[in-house]
């Protein structure tokens, strides 16, 4: 089972991830976007982690519903709209519990891509945060539906989401900012399927034992 | 970096509370969350007008709160857009109970929020409904981009429908107006210099002495082309000729359904203009170019203009939609009709534009 300690201990090693990797975020964002992608998500997810420290021991929905309002509230940018409703939709699948089954986790987050999607209208291949996300969430299905213990499957998860990242590479952005540059976009790495990559690589981390991380 | 400001984070605030100190007769403004509204909201029986995106853009839109114009504004931090809860506790203040009508520039960030916004108003039993602003035909396809970018059309959109709210029109019809203003406007841009956002603290892009960008945003986004600098004279035949010569853009947009609360799928196309046609003409600085450069635009615009057979029947000159410092020009042309003229005639009394009152 995972706990809802567990779930906050991920949302604040997100929040250390990004903050590590803002300098990194804003530059991908600079290339082929307005250089602020660093910037919002660091900012929204130290607000997360300010906000949480506040209410400590809520059950999944409510603490997925306070992430959620307080991307949407604090970041302003495209992707604080779509990590706000990825966790907004999250919590509403996660429910008012104190621990989750991976296989429970996981439809939570489904879920929660699926109002990225809604939201954003994007489609895989569109070189957005999407193309992290799909294929972290099909890995990490499959991971569960093998049987792997959920340190072990959220880490494949994870990996995918690596590889969806870099895989965003050679592709031409068809949604947000960057689709304006049209064939420029080509060789540039997406900055938010590689936030939504810090994001499960944090996950990851939680849920391993300490040595493997 | 050289600007007047106290510190980066501050921008946004002390603007607005030196808005809020020089305007009391206009405007009321809110600094958690950050909105402005007009003095008198709600306006009995009418329906409100709402818009906002990034800051930097001044005077829009916050310069275009007042009778006749918006209802409310709600500011981003610079370049990035507001949040929902800005324009729900906007929404909310400046909703008379006839409706709120979410003018909604073409940006993923700025729809976005404005989409969360319209459900979230709608679920507190607000009447909303969202129009669009797409006007910029350096964009030229939609269907492998995010659609063309809202620049200058924002504030004939603003003007035209803030006309129509005053004389009582209802939520329906008022978007249906807005949509049509937007359908019959085309806006390009280009950039002498580039500027600098506070939080950067240095210019987005660079360019050289014998260079300039055509095509661009209002965000210091890279443009369509980099070429060589050119005669006011040929850089105004650029862009007139891409607008004048625009033809049919074809996209589909989500506007809100207030009855069923859904969004419904609209595809809309912009008929080219035609010999015949009434215009509006729009000079837009881009904050740094002076208005002495703007009627040398126009001048050439006005002999284009003459020259495809379209007759100016209004202007508007000036830094209106602006990329902070930034040295260049954006021309808009809207083809007008009666009831537009009518709209954009009637008085209007904001921070930024005056007449009539
Ligand atoms: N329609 C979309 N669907 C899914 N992801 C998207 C979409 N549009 C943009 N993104 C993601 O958002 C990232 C950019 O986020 P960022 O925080 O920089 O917002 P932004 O585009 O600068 O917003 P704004 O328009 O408000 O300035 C992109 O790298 C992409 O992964
Ligand atoms: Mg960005």
């Amino acid at each position: 089972m995972i706990t809802t300690t567990q779930l906050e201990a991920w949302l604040q090693r997100a929040a250390t991830l990004l903050d590590e990797n803002k300098e990194h975020l804003t530059e991908l964002d600079a290339a082929i976007g307005d250089a602020d992608h660093g910037a919002n998500i660091a900012r929204g997810f130290s607000a997360v982690v300010q906000k949480l420290a506040a209410q400590p021991g809520q059950p999944a929905r409510a603490l997925f519903q306070t992430t959620g309002m307080t991307l949407m509230s604090s970041v302003g940018g495209a992707s604080g709209m779509l990590y706000g409703n990825f966790f907004l939709k999250a919590a509403g699948v996660a429910g008012d519990r104190e621990a989750l089954r991976g296989d429970e986790l996981l439809a939570a987050l489904e879920a929660g891509r699926d109002g990225i999607v809604q939201r954003g209208r994007a489609a895989l291949g569109d070189k957005t945060m999407i193309d992290a996300w799909t294929p972290a969430l099909l890995a990490l299905k499959a991971a569960l539906a093998a049987g792997q213990p959920a340190a072990t499957a959220f880490r494949a998860c994870a990996t995918a989401a690596e590889q969806g990242m870099r895989d965003t590479l050679p592709l031409q952005a068809r949604k947000g900012r960057a689709s304006y540059l049209g064939e420029r976009s080509v060789g540039h790495q997406d900055p938010g399927a590689t936030s939504s990559y810090l994001i499960l690589r944090a996950l990851a981390d939680t849920l391993a034992a300490p040595s493997e991380i | 970096m050289k600007k007047l400001i106290n510190t980066v984070d501050a921008v946004v605030r002390e603007q607005m509370e030196g808005m809020a100190l020089a305007h009391p007769d206009l405007l009321r403004v809110s600094l958690e969350p950050k909105y402005i509204v007009r003095a008198d909201a709600p306006v009995a029986g009418k329906v409100a007008l709402l818009s906002g995106g990034g800051s930097g853009h001044e005077p829009m839109h916050s310069g275009f709160v007042g009778q006749g114009m918006l209802d409310g504004a709600c500011p981003g931090e610079i370049f990035t857009a507001p949040t929902p809860e800005q324009m729900l506790a906007c929404g909310l203040e400046v909703n008379s109970g006839a409706g709120v009508l979410l003018l909604v520039k073409n940006y993923t960030g700025d729809v976005l929020s404005f989409e969360t916004a319209a459900e979230l108003l709608h679920a507190e039993g607000v009447a909303v409904r969202t129009v669009l602003i797409d006007d910029d035909v350096a964009v030229k396809d939609s269907l492998f981009t995010a659609g063309r970018r809202g620049v200058g059309g924002a504030v004939i959109m603003e003007k035209i429908a803030g006309g129509a709210a005053e004389a009582g029109y209802d939520l329906a019809r008022l978007a249906a107006l807005a949509r049509r203003v937007n359908l019959n406007t085309r806006s390009m841009g280009m950039a002498l210099t580039s500027c600098i956002v506070p939080a950067a603290g240095r210019p987005t892009f660079t360019l050289d002495e014998a260079e300039m960008e055509i095509g661009i945003g209002i965000h210091g986004e890279p443009g369509q082309q980099r070429m060589a600098l050119a005669s006011v004279d040929e850089i105004t035949t650029r862009l007139a000729s891409e607008i004048i010569g625009d033809g049919a853009y074809t996209r589909v947009v989500h506007e809100f359904e207030p009855a069923t609360g859904e969004w419904t799928e609209l595809t809309l196309v912009n008929t080219p203009f035609q010999p015949g046609d009434r215009v509006l003409a729009f000079v837009n600085s881009m904050g740094g170019t002076p208005v002495s450069e703007l009627y040398a635009v126009y001048r050439q615009l006005a002999s284009i203009c003459a020259a495809h057979g379209l007759t100016i029947v209004r202007n508007l000159i000036g830094s209106y939609v602006t990329s902070l410092e930034m040295q260049g020009c954006s021309i808009t042309l809207t083809r007008m009709d009666d009831e537009m003229l009518r709209c954009w005639d009637a008085p209007v009394n904001t921070p930024a534009l005056r007449r009539g009152v």
